[in-house]
């Protein structure tokens, strides 16, 4: 069941996340001609062999999302996919851009995330469409208008204080080791320069001792929003072999969707990423102790607690005896996060789901510089939609 | 900033009536033997055409809360900390809430509690909070 393993990432493109963008104002489509340029030069491959793109909600539309971009890029494509997983977009488009080239519909795929912000509008509508931010729709017959906005269960820093405090009640505070992922993602970003926290090392007193937000969650256990933006071209055996460097195949995949809000998940503490991981694992036909390193999406550090559970590198509730008694730096016995996580990278839109893609990609093509892992040849990611709505786990390894 | 409410729709116009009556009522599929929450067209996960609305007293455990100090929105910066809540019916389902009367740090999970109907002043609406039982 599943990949065969015979499709690859051969070139990522990622620009420098900014809390306040330096670059010039651009149109979702018109980032996403640059990051795709920016991928194709960084594989060594001519726009002219790509024949699939996979891209999210565009902002100059609401609907035809793959028809616009294919228009504007100048590139038909026999297969256009959308994908509206939210943070778990990126790694959801890479499984379906391989899952394409090993069908043999496509041979080069390109999958994009702008991230920047766009021109303002010369006539400003003043009206949000949405209110109460893009996770809670306040559209009429919407079950989180009717049900959630009202009671204030709304974005995304009282809902993962929720995960936070069951977690608290059932296996004990997890408080200090979630600051220890903190911490430990920083050192990460501290030897990486296109982080936005580069040079700006914490201390685990220095988590807890900032202002808390939505109890227990304080504000370095939380994402810092910013601009930026990436994208990476999938491909065929053939055209990896050819491209500039080692290729980066897509061996295993799980994906699973199960709910919008967390109130209604069946059990809040078995997150989806069990089942999205097991099936990774299956596909790729490895195990934990293969993993070189992982790269997990963090919205928040409860985010990687919950997910190093579920993904199996350690046993249910004993996350943050796993976390304080690794070390999870690049340098460290569990390489986690060597980009500084979307925590101290940064978190540019749904692009920030791709830096760990991107981060993944570096290591096993051994171009991650200062922070490179040695020996690094196989990587676990993680993508997470929502409120733990929504996994995507893929095993990614070189040759 | 006014707070947000609730616009029922025709599904879901029962559940509405009955909190305006200080009463709760929520569906239940006699052939899964399974109440639901919140009111569906039809049963979730076995798509049964045979929900029926049923009167329940509310009582609930407290499943998880959070204590947000800083708003989740504008329309709650007037009434800090806001304590959004899940909670667990005796009959099954959870549904997402608002705790009151409570002092945040008295709040632990599990712990007992019954509706309080929030009749909203010219809201036309009532909503359900809880508070410790």
């Amino acid at each position: 069941m599943g990949l065969r393993g015979e499709a690859a990432i051969i070139g990522i493109a990622e620009w420098k996340p900014e809390r306040r963008s330096s670059r010039p104002r651009r149109f979702t489509i018109e980032q996403w001609a640059e990051l795709a340029r920016d991928a194709l030069e960084d594989a060594g491959i001519g726009a002219r062999e790509v024949d699939g793109i996979v891209t999210t909600a565009v902002q100059e539309t609401s609907r035809f999302a793959p028809a616009t971009v294919s228009e504007y890029l100048g590139i038909p494509v026999n297969y256009g996919e959308f994908v509206d997983l939210g943070g778990a977009s990126a790694a959801g488009m890479v499984w379906r851009a391989a899952a394409a080239v090993e069908l043999g519909i496509a041979d080069v795929v390109l999958c994009a995330l702008p991230g920047d912000p766009v021109p303002e509008p010369p006539v400003v509508n003043d009206a949000p469409a949405d209110p109460f931010g893009v996770s809670s729709s306040a559209l009429y017959g919407s079950p989180q208008a009717e049900f959630e906005i009202p009671y204030g269960n709304v974005a995304q820093n009282v809902p993962y204080a929720m995960f936070a405090q069951r977690y608290a009640a059932e296996f004990g505070d997890p408080t200090r080791a979630m600051a220890k992922i903190a911490v430990d993602q920083r050192t990460n970003a501290c030897a990486h320069p296109a982080a936005v926290f580069h040079g700006k090392p914490i201390t685990i007193e220095d988590v807890l001792s900032s202002p808390v937000i939505a109890e227990p969650l304080r504000l370095l256990d939380i994402v810092m929003p910013c601009s930026g933006g990436a994208a990476v071209v999938v491909a065929n055996a053939d055209v990896a072999r050819r491209a500039r460097h080692r290729p980066v195949w897509v061996k295993g995949f799980g994906e699973r969707v199960a709910f919008k809000t967390p109130t209604y998940a069946e059990n809040l503490m078995e997150t989806a990423i069990a089942p999205a991981s097991a099936q990774a694992f299956a596909m790729a036909g490895v195990t934990h102790a293969d993993i070189d390193m992982v790269s997990v999406y963090d919205c928040y550090t409860i985010t990687v607690l919950m997910s190093l559970e579920d993904a199996g590198f350690c046993p249910k509730g004993t996350g943050a005896d796993f976390v304080n008694s690794r070390d999870l730096t690049f340098r460290g016995d569990f390489p986690c996060n060597t980009h500084g996580g979307q925590l101290s990278f940064g978190q540019p839109g749904r692009a920030g789901g791709m830096s760990h893609v991107c981060d993944a990609t570096r290591q096993i093509q051994r171009r991650s510089g200062d922070n490179q892992v040695s020996d690094c040849d196989r990587a676990f990611v993680t993508g997470n939609g929502g409120i733990m709505s929504e996994q995507v786990a893929l095993i990614l390894q070189g040759d | 900033m006014d707070k947000p409410l609730p616009l029922p729709t025709p599904v879901s116009q029962p559940f509405w009536d009955g909190l305006r009556e200080h009463r709760m009522r929520i569906q239940y599929s006699p052939s899964g033997d399974r109440w639901v929450f919140y009111p569906r067209l039809l049963a979730p996960g076995s798509l049964a055409d045979d929900l029926e609305w049923r009167e329940v007293s509310g009582a609930a455990a407290l499943y998880s809360f959070a204590v947000a100090r800083v708003p989740s929105a504008a329309a709650w910066s007037d009434s800090p900390p806001q304590l959004p809540a899940i909670v667990e019916l005796a009959e099954g389902p959870r549904l997402t809430t608002e705790l009151v009367n409570v002092d945040p740090a008295a709040i632990t999970i599990g712990m007992p509690l019954r509706p309080v109907f929030y009749d909203v002043p010219d809201g036309n609406i009532t909503l359900l909070r809880y508070e410790p039982a």
